[in-house]
């Protein structure tokens, strides 16, 4: 997973312009990197900004959201790194789906339901490759049977599958032309646990033999534990911790993570009393001078209300807390 | 059922049984099952879970329970009488005594009426609290029940000035203004952000602890289940396949298909954690025509032969549990799975 950079975004900045009145700021001065085969999953609540940000890495943004600040250099495999944001349409349309492809929420949505399945994946294809239609349409049904749908269900229309066939579907078109990053907006949020945990798995096994980088977008913090490699949290619209996976569930620091963390009931073990964190998310339209979790923070000083609390490095993980929680736990085996 | 000291059931279900007929299409004329033969009774002071995922008939059977819709069979008995619901009078007084909190706090308020108006309707609709004074104050003890507090902040406000979990502790308070006996909630926290669950299911069981509430708790998510409710129904097609205790049904669950659900669930300490083979794990069956035998036999890892022909009984496993399984069938030796 230590492979070269693949993205390297730094001070995106995303805002909405509010009719009369002052715009508001859903993403502010984001960096992360993301290396080639890395997973890299990204955690926040609604209104954290999480989507946002990836609507705008991708140029899927639509007004009032306006880019304002940053740039997301991309590295590819060969030929010199380019920035997203300033990217011009026939260049994001060479990226798209063949270098960057995205995974959304609703499989239902993303897929047109008067097309059969087949004849979306061969237009997909042949947009990117000069392939015949019986080529593109062996290579879609390779996809098929590598997320676990049988070739023949290729001739059904998507409202013949079940949501979680849906669901592969997607991810089998995303992967089609072999991209060097998939962008997986809540790929599993709509189907149920047992679904949820075979597409995981998949996505896993598929990641392992074809070594693209996967950002993975969710509210769900115990499922990224499970599949990223890192994870950045996202609160207010900023990144307020970046580790490891395993760091930042045995060991976290920024005192968000740790309450996120446990929100979470164990499934084993014994049951502790859990608060969750009281109060309410940040409310973006009247943004705080300082740290934007001090208000449901039971560590918050002056100097948390004061200025926005730096990020600070330490070994491989960032956070910007100036009370750092530090009490490693054990977890169960 | 489970027998406790402290007084009877107040809500049972016997041989619930729900079949939607399906009028028009390839299928017109045949009938969905999406509820065969449930039994579940209710205590006060105790919280049980359903557990199932989509189309399982957890929905349904909450709906049922609630009266807001006829089941084809079976019957419930509210304090051992059986109920029926002819005249407009008999359906409020049960309403009174059994109330359905919803899972979208977003659509289930009015978001024309503020908070006063919202708790105000069932006081005077179900209590006869008309007096002005007297309505202002029990709406205050009402917001102060579910935490919203101080009362003066959120008594006038209208439901979209208010956050998800705020919104779901006042439609939880419209439930209480009745003062019910039995709450049945249907995934009330899924909609909500997972910082402002835990206080919800916080809110839920102090309720059965200090009210003596009965509750029962529609999910998919059995590790909040395991976190605060006293038993577990796990729901398969229609049927409950195993129920009992919380820990011992998610500790060592005895049913296969409530170790699928478990061994599904994230759960961050497990180790190694994607890396097993994916096989297909199999999908819910098709409810009009679903197996014959258990209806769970088509993704079965254990399935016997006569799994497929006949269904399995309802087996005593330990102290309050059942499950529906050959496996726990004594005279029949488990063999592994026929490849064909």
């Amino acid at each position: 997973m230590n492979g070269d950079l693949l993205l390297d975004v730094d001070g995106l900045c995303v805002q909405y312009d509010m009719p009369g009145g002052a715009p508001l700021l859903a993403v502010s001065d984001v960096s992360f990197t993301l290396r080639r085969g890395e997973i890299l999953g990204i955690a926040g609540e609604s209104g954290s900004g999480k989507t946002t940000l990836i609507t705008a890495l991708l140029r899927l943004q639509r007004p009032p959201a306006v880019t304002v600040a940053g740039r997301a250099r991309f590295f590819p495999r060969d030929g010199e790194p380019l920035d997203l944001l300033h990217a011009d349409a026939r260049t994001l349309r060479r990226l798209r789906w063949e270098r960057i492809a995205v995974v959304f929420q609703s499989a239902m949505n993303a897929l047109n339901p008067v097309q059969r399945l087949s004849s979306q994946f061969v237009d997909a294809v042949r947009a990117h490759r000069r392939l015949s239609k019986a080529e593109a349409r062996r290579r879609a049904e390779r996809m098929f049977e590598l997320v676990g749908i049988p070739a023949g269900r290729m001739r059904d229309y998507p409202h013949e599958l079940s949501g979680g066939m849906r669901q592969r579907a997607t991810i089998a078109l995303a992967l089609v032309c072999e991209p060097d990053v998939v962008v997986m907006d809540e790929p599993t949020t709509a189907v149920d646990v047992v679904m949820q945990r075979q597409i995981l798995r998949q996505i896993a096994r598929l990641q392992r033999e074809a070594g693209f980088a996967i950002i993975f977008i969710t509210h769900d913090l115990s499922l990224l534990l499970e599949i990223s490699h890192r994870i950045a949290i996202m609160y207010g619209g900023r990144i307020v911790e970046s580790a490891p996976a395993l760091a930042l569930h045995r060991d976290p620091r920024h005192r968000y993570t740790v309450g996120l963390r446990d929100s979470f009931p164990p499934l084993r073990g014994p049951v502790p009393q859990l608060l969750g964190i009281p109060g309410t998310p940040p409310d973006l339209r009247r943004p705080l001078p300082g740290c934007s979790f001090a208000p449901r923070c039971a560590h918050s000083t002056a100097d948390c209300e004061a200025t926005v609390p730096p990020l600070q490095t330490e070994a491989e993980r960032v956070y910007a807390c100036i009370h750092p929680h530090r009490q490693a736990v054990e977890v169960q085996p | 059922m489970t027998s406790v000291a402290d007084g009877g059931p107040v809500l049972e279900a016997a041989g619930l049984t729900v079949h939607y007929p399906v009028h028009r299409g390839p299928i017109g004329g045949r009938v969905v099952h999406a509820l065969d033969d449930v039994t579940l009774t209710l205590h006060p002071g105790r919280i049980v879970a359903v557990v199932g995922e989509s189309g399982s008939g957890k929905s349904t059977l909450a709906r049922v329970l609630a009266m807001a819709q006829q089941p084809t069979a079976g019957s419930v008995r509210l304090s051992g009488q059986e109920v029926r619901l002819r005249s407009r009078r008999a359906r409020r007084e049960y309403a009174s005594r059994v109330q359905l909190v919803l899972q979208d706090p977003f659509s289930s308020l009015n978001p024309l009426h503020r908070v006063r108006y919202l708790l105000a309707r069932p006081l005077a609709l179900h209590a006869g609290v008309r007096a002005e004074a007297e309505l202002d104050r029990r709406i205050r003890g009402l917001l102060e029940r579910v935490a919203l507090t101080p009362a003066e902040r959120f008594i006038d406000a209208y439901p979209h000035e208010l956050s998800g979990g705020q919104r779901q502790r006042v439609a939880i308070a419209r439930a209480l203004a009745v003062r019910p006996d039995v709450i049945l909630g249907d995934e009330l926290v899924s909609m909500l952000d997972v910082s402002m669950r835990l206080e919800i299911l916080n809110l839920l069981s102090g309720l059965r602890d200090e009210e003596r509430l009965a509750m029962l708790y529609i999910t998919h998510d059995i590790a909040a289940a395991r976190y605060f409710t006293d038993e577990i129904a796990v729901m398969y097609a229609g049927e409950i396949v195993e129920y009992g205790p919380s820990e011992p049904v998610t500790q060592a669950p005895a049913h296969p298909y409530t170790k699928l659900l478990i061994g599904s669930s994230p759960d961050p300490g497990r180790e190694p954690a994607l890396d097993g083979d994916d096989d297909d794990l199999g999908e819910p069956p098709d409810l009009v025509a679903p197996p014959a035998g258990c209806r769970f036999h088509p993704r079965c890892p254990f399935v016997m032969a006569h799994c497929r022909v006949s269904a399995p009984p309802r087996v005593d496993v330990d102290a309050g549990r059942w499950a529906r399984c050959w496996l726990l069938v004594d005279e029949v030796e488990p063999t592994p799975r026929q490849t064909t």
